[in-house]
């Protein structure tokens, strides 16, 4: 076999980052165009307090958070349920704040014309679903573990299983998207989407827990995972355009 | 107490899936007598369009929000009304751009064209030069409104930070 080039894609970690991902990263290709390129300019203090957009109730169905029930028949793979809080970084709960995910299958496809990975797709399956957070701040989702999937980033590259999340927050400026992880993927070190979080332990906070207490008998295995939105303006780490 | 922010992560290729599964991107009717297409494109260091991006806008006086995906030729499109403004400032939407690509969603703003006074008194504005004012200006075309999305370069679009 021949030895594929994987050492060069993730650089050396920097826990000066904090929690903020380093957007120019090299090792994720698509980066080096898309990224500003140029110094952030900063906004008046009392901007971050703008609020963001309220969704009600009449855009969320009721099974838009069970992924599992979209379809005639049920998705193959291995059923679960993603619970946690969104919270601001004071603690305080987010209430009745509308969390988005969207994933591959369990075959690592997504159902999507752009992506071409020879996985099959799965009938029952869209692979996207919505909620609203309850008074506790609480989401709950009910899907099938993702798979990992190819992509031409490298050599021989491959995401980790991830869920992507988007959420709103109250103030404009807490809105966040990102994606989450599942405890123990040995795909972690050779990931450079992951890695761009520069700080070994602010990455960590991308990594879901599994939670015994969560998994239902003869039914589906649990996953907890808080979100944690920051506000703009002074909490902002000032470098992080590395500029 | 502060707890550590969950960091932020690209919305990837395939965003469409989750987030642009139904028309949102309609802040006003288009009968409406003050509608106007608000459309451009999201074009990346090289000026190649951006097919893969996503763009939502937000009034925050009105309380109206709208997002649009990028076609084949990352181009985006709004229905919108101007919305008002708040003391001593001019009317804008407040912008934030996604990507495949981009770690992180990027903050910026849209003005009106046809508010020159208000704009030139506007303190965000009044405090960039002229060239990187006129990136976050739209331009009248042919009864729309044309502002394009410059990641990099000479005329990159200014971003907030946030």
């Amino acid at each position: 076999m021949a030895v594929t080039d994987e050492s060069p894609i993730v650089l050396p970690d920097d826990p000066s980052f904090g929690p903020e991902v380093q957007v120019d990263y090299p090792g994720y290709r698509s980066t080096r165009w898309r990224a500003p390129d140029r110094p952030l300019v900063t906004l008046p203090e009392e901007y971050h307090d703008l609020e963001g957009p309220v969704f009600g109730h009449e855009s969320v169905a009721e099974l838009d958070n069970d992924l599992t029930r979209q379809h005639a028949g049920e998705p193959l793979g291995e059923r679960i349920t993603v619970t946690g809080r969104v919270l601001d970084d004071d603690g305080r709960p987010v209430r009745n704040t509308l969390v988005e995910i969207w994933q591959a299958n369990a075959g690592g496809r997504y159902k999507h014309e752009v992506d071409q990975h020879p996985a099959p797709l799965d009938p029952n399956f869209s692979g996207a679903g919505r909620c609203l957070t309850d008074d506790d701040g609480r989401y709950h989702f009910i899907t099938i573990k993702p798979g990992s999937y190819p992509w031409g980033n490298h050599e021989n590259a491959w995401r980790p299983n991830h869920i992507h999340f988007s959420v709103f927050g109250r103030e404009f400026t807490r809105r966040l998207v990102t994606q989450m992880y599942f405890p123990g993927d040995p795909l972690f070190e050779f990931d450079p989407i992951f890695h761009s979080v520069r700080d070994p332990k602010s990455r960590e906070l991308l990594v879901a827990r599994f939670d015994l207490s969560l998994t239902q008998p003869e039914w589906a295995l649990g996953y907890a995972w808080d979100i944690v939105l920051g506000r703009g303006g002074s909490g902002t780490t000032p470098m992080e355009n590395g500029s | 107490m502060s707890l550590p922010r969950t960091p932020s992560q690209t919305v990837g290729p395939y965003y469409a899936i989750g987030l642009s599964r139904r028309t949102e991107n309609e802040l006003a009717a288009r009968t409406d007598p003050g509608a106007v297409v608000l459309t451009g494109q999201l074009l990346d260091g090289q000026g190649a369009p951006i097919w893969d991006g996503m763009v939502e806008v937000w009034d925050s006086v009105g309380g109206r929000w709208g997002r649009s995906g990028t076609d084949s030729e990352g181009r985006f499109s709004f229905v919108v009304t101007k919305p008002e403004a708040r003391p001593g400032e001019a009317p804008r939407l407040e912008v934030l751009v996604f990507a495949r690509g981009l770690l992180r969603h990027q903050l910026t703003r849209v003005y009106f064209p046809d508010e020159a006074d208000a704009n030139a008194a506007d303190p965000v504005l009044e405090a960039l030069d002229d060239a990187d004012r006129a990136t976050l200006v739209a331009e009248g075309e042919d009864g729309a409104l044309r502002w394009d999305i410059r990641m990099q370069g000479d005329r990159a679009t200014v971003f907030f930070a946030h």
